[in-house]
């Protein structure tokens, strides 16, 4: 069975890298495949996972004795219906004339959103980061001032503030301001050389993932011959 | 036609092939170097090594296989790790791919190198919830309103180790293995901020550089990307030589990482060099 | 009755979520839980919804016989044999019961040789990508793109085992220009300003965002249907 696992992945990877000569019928085989067996891998995960242990067996529990024996004797709760009816009207939007009713469902959806992201990102992103950079411009440490992490202060103080003017568009860049914006612009830009570098690093890594399974893969084909 | 536009005209297959190269000739050779932990990867190994035996600590797996070369090492790494301490691992996955990852890890790492290790008391697989933030905002206030069930469907009251865990302030530490949304940002937001409880963990090295300003007060450590992954296994091979002798898959492909940030070193400055060239010629013609 | 009452929901859930923020007590507290435990539900439909947007897609292509008709086919049958190895656990545990992603189950076996390889294909071609934009975008044309492209060497040459070698000779007074380093401090220090800047920015942005949802100033989820 491991076998005609890897065979299987292992053309279905060829065919995926057959796109890097040019586009042709092999790669759109696999893409298309991957389309339809993702799209059912998120919705059979979604259902087994949550729609039956948390929806279906809390309104009718004996519905589930077959699937989820453990949960089959528990106290229905009614008030799970709410997310029942919500859930079905979002389904609505694939029925074109009732297709507004899905707003209802989507409403409940960004009002939550809203509502939670409001609080999370005013703790953490906002106030949190604001909390973290207040920190001494002047570093003493055990060994008396150190000039390095007081260097290194000043360039995190420094930084967010520019960084911060840099975005800031109602006052023209200009004079103390326009400098101070300068600067922001050249620590955004050590920022994204930064996040070039690793994203080089990501994509390396995936492409020595690709190929250790294709290595793995001649392994089995070697195998059979040895 | 000269050198330099040849080289700025360069067919992109060609380059295509020689990362191809750069990433095969190591992998075939087996090219591997020494690695270092850094000390925002350091932490991370010292809070599990510092928490005492047993604690409870909730290791999310929010990943797929698209990112599985960069975090499966990591979540190996940490779960073996968790293991020699004999911590209590709870396992789940924000991600609905992070429920086939886990089983990977689990069955790879956990009931192969520590078949003593006894399911609902010293580890458990709770799987995947749908709602990502809206979970963890769920299961910080009680964990057993989402998680009714383990995921193969036994009664989360029937599992040992479930009877003295409510909700996510109960864990002694939260390790992460995030590829994105929803993950390490959104623990750090919605269950390490509210609950007061440390948050750590391991992301891809694209999602790494935006995670550095939780670091360290609200993040206590960080593994980024494959390089991230390495160091966790060189802490942990420091901290248990028994390990320097078993394969450390993240280490071993830091060869061909190398090699090929290398070779795209050499692109860029190839590249730069043919622009100044043109740009030169362009002005002397001018 | 379309407009009106979306808006309603959303302002409704939005203010329950911020009150409980800052009344973390009954009945705030159990309206925040029961409101998370809803959404999580309502998400597992936005699956659901997707697949069967994916199906209405792809088998009108094949009805129609639009371009690339046949390669529906591939999405159509991939989708719905994942979906009913999924649904009925063929080849899992005895009956419906266990787990879906049981050893031995097809939908593991799906998962492993199908799936699994091409998602992790599909994204390693990334790297090719970036190899090929580096060889031929990445200039140092202005200051700015030379700070750029300086800080994405350093992290290159630094965040991999060479950058060790690179420098070892440098003596332990110059230990600062060390590449692994140099690395570390441009993540820890400019990085971090760069991103804090960004991302109290955000925040502000997330937080007038929310705001505006949930007071009805903002309603893209409406659309321009009246």
């Amino acid at each position: 069975m491991y076998g005609l696992q890897v065979w299987i992945g292992a053309l279905l990877t060829l065919m995926i890298f057959s796109f890097l000569y040019k586009d042709n019928p092999f790669y759109k085989f696999a893409e298309h495949l991957f389309v339809g067996v993702s799209a059912a891998y998120w919705m059979v995960v979604g259902v087994w996972g949550t729609m039956v242990p948390n929806m279906l067996a809390k309104i009718h529990p004996p519905l589930v004795r077959n699937v989820l024996p453990a949960l089959a004797t528990a106290e229905p709760e009614f008030h799970y219906i709410i997310p029942c009816i919500l859930g079905i009207l979002l389904l609505t939007r694939l029925i074109t004339p009732i297709a507004w009713l899905s707003r209802w469902a989507l409403a409940f959806i960004i009002g939550y959103t809203a509502g939670v992201r409001f609080s999370r990102y005013l703790q953490s992103d906002f106030i949190g980061q604001i909390k973290s950079s207040l920190i001494p411009i002047i570093s003493v440490g055990d060994g008396g001032f150190s000039i390095g992490m007081t260097f290194s202060h000043i360039v995190l103080t420094v930084g967010v503030v520019c960084g911060l003017i840099y975005f800031f568009f109602s006052k023209e860049h200009k004079g103390a301001f326009g400098a101070a914006s300068r600067v922001g612009i050249y620590i955004l830009m050590v920022t994204f050389g930064a996040s070039f570098g690793y994203t080089v690093m990501a994509r390396i890594s995936l492409l020595i993932g690709r190929m250790s399974f294709l290595g793995e893969w001649l392994g089995v084909i070697a195998g059979w011959f040895s | 036609m000269s050198v330099v536009e040849k080289l700025g005209n360069v067919d992109r297959r060609i380059i295509f092939l020689l990362i191809a190269l750069a990433v095969i000739i190591p992998l075939v050779f087996n090219i591997s170097f020494m690695e270092h932990p850094s000390p925002i990867v350091q932490t991370i190994f010292d809070k599990i090594e510092s928490l005492p035996n047993g604690s409870k600590i909730l290791l999310p797996f929010d990943y797929g296989p698209s990112t599985a070369p960069e975090l499966e090492p990591m979540a190996t790494a940490v779960t073996r790790h968790c293991c020699k301490k004999n911590h209590k691992m709870y396992i789940m996955a924000l991600w609905p791919t992070g429920q086939a990852q886990a089983l990977r890890v689990i069955e790879d790492v956990i009931e192969e190198e520590f078949p003593e290790k006894v399911y609902g008391t010293d580890y458990v697989h709770l799987g995947y919830k749908a709602g990502g933030y809206g979970l963890i905002n769920t299961i910080l206030a009680d964990l057993k309103k989402m998680y009714t069930t383990d995921a193969e469907g036994t009664h989360i009251d029937e599992i040992g180790m479930m009877s003295d865990v409510q909700n996510l302030r109960d864990f002694a530490f939260i390790c992460n293995f995030s590829a994105g949304f929803p993950g390490l940002k959104e623990w750090v937001q919605f269950a390490g901020d509210p609950g007061d409880i440390p948050v750590a963990g391991g992301t891809t090295a694209v999602s790494a550089p935006l995670l550095y300003p939780y670091y360290p007060r609200q993040m206590l450590g960080l593994m980024g990307g494959l390089k991230g992954a390495a160091e966790y296994e060189a802490a942990l091979v420091h901290g248990y030589p028994e390990y320097e002798k078993v394969y450390q898959r993240a280490i071993a492909i830091m060869g061909p990482q190398a090699i090929a940030h290398l070779v795209i070193i050499i692109f860029i400055i190839i590249g730069n060099i043919t622009f100044f060239i043109e740009k030169k010629r362009a002005k002397k013609s001018d | 009755m379309r407009r009106r009452i979306p808006i309603i929901i959303t302002f409704i859930v939005g203010t329950a979520l911020i009150m409980a923020m800052f009344i973390p007590h009954t009945p705030f507290s159990s309206l925040d839980e029961n409101l998370s435990v809803y959404f999580d539900i309502i998400a597992v439909f936005a699956f659901i919804l997707g697949g069967g947007n994916l199906l209405r897609v792809h088998l009108e292509k094949i009805q129609k016989k639009k371009r690339d008709w046949q390669f529906s086919i591939v999405t159509v049958v991939g989708f719905l044999f994942m979906l009913i190895i999924g649904f009925f656990k063929v080849g899992g545990p005895p009956g419906l019961s266990g787990d879906f992603l049981a050893e031995g189950s097809w939908f593991r076996f799906m998962f492993e040789a199908v799936f699994n390889p091409l998602q992790a294909t599909m994204f390693s071609l990334l790297a090719f990508f970036v190899a090929s934009a580096a060889y031929r975008a990445f200039r140092a044309k202005t200051k700015e793109a030379t700070i750029l492209l300086i800080a994405a060497f350093i992290i290159l040459v630094g965040r991999t085992p060479i950058g060790h070698y690179f420098t070892s000779w440098l003596p332990k007074q110059l230990d600062f220009l060390h590449v692994p380093t140099l690395a570390s401090w441009i993540m820890g220090w400019p990085n971090t300003a760069g991103q804090r800047a960004i991302m109290i920015g955000i925040a502000l942005g997330v937080i007038a965002t929310s705001l505006r949802i949930i007071l009805g100033i903002e309603r893209p989820y409406l659309g321009a249907e009246k």
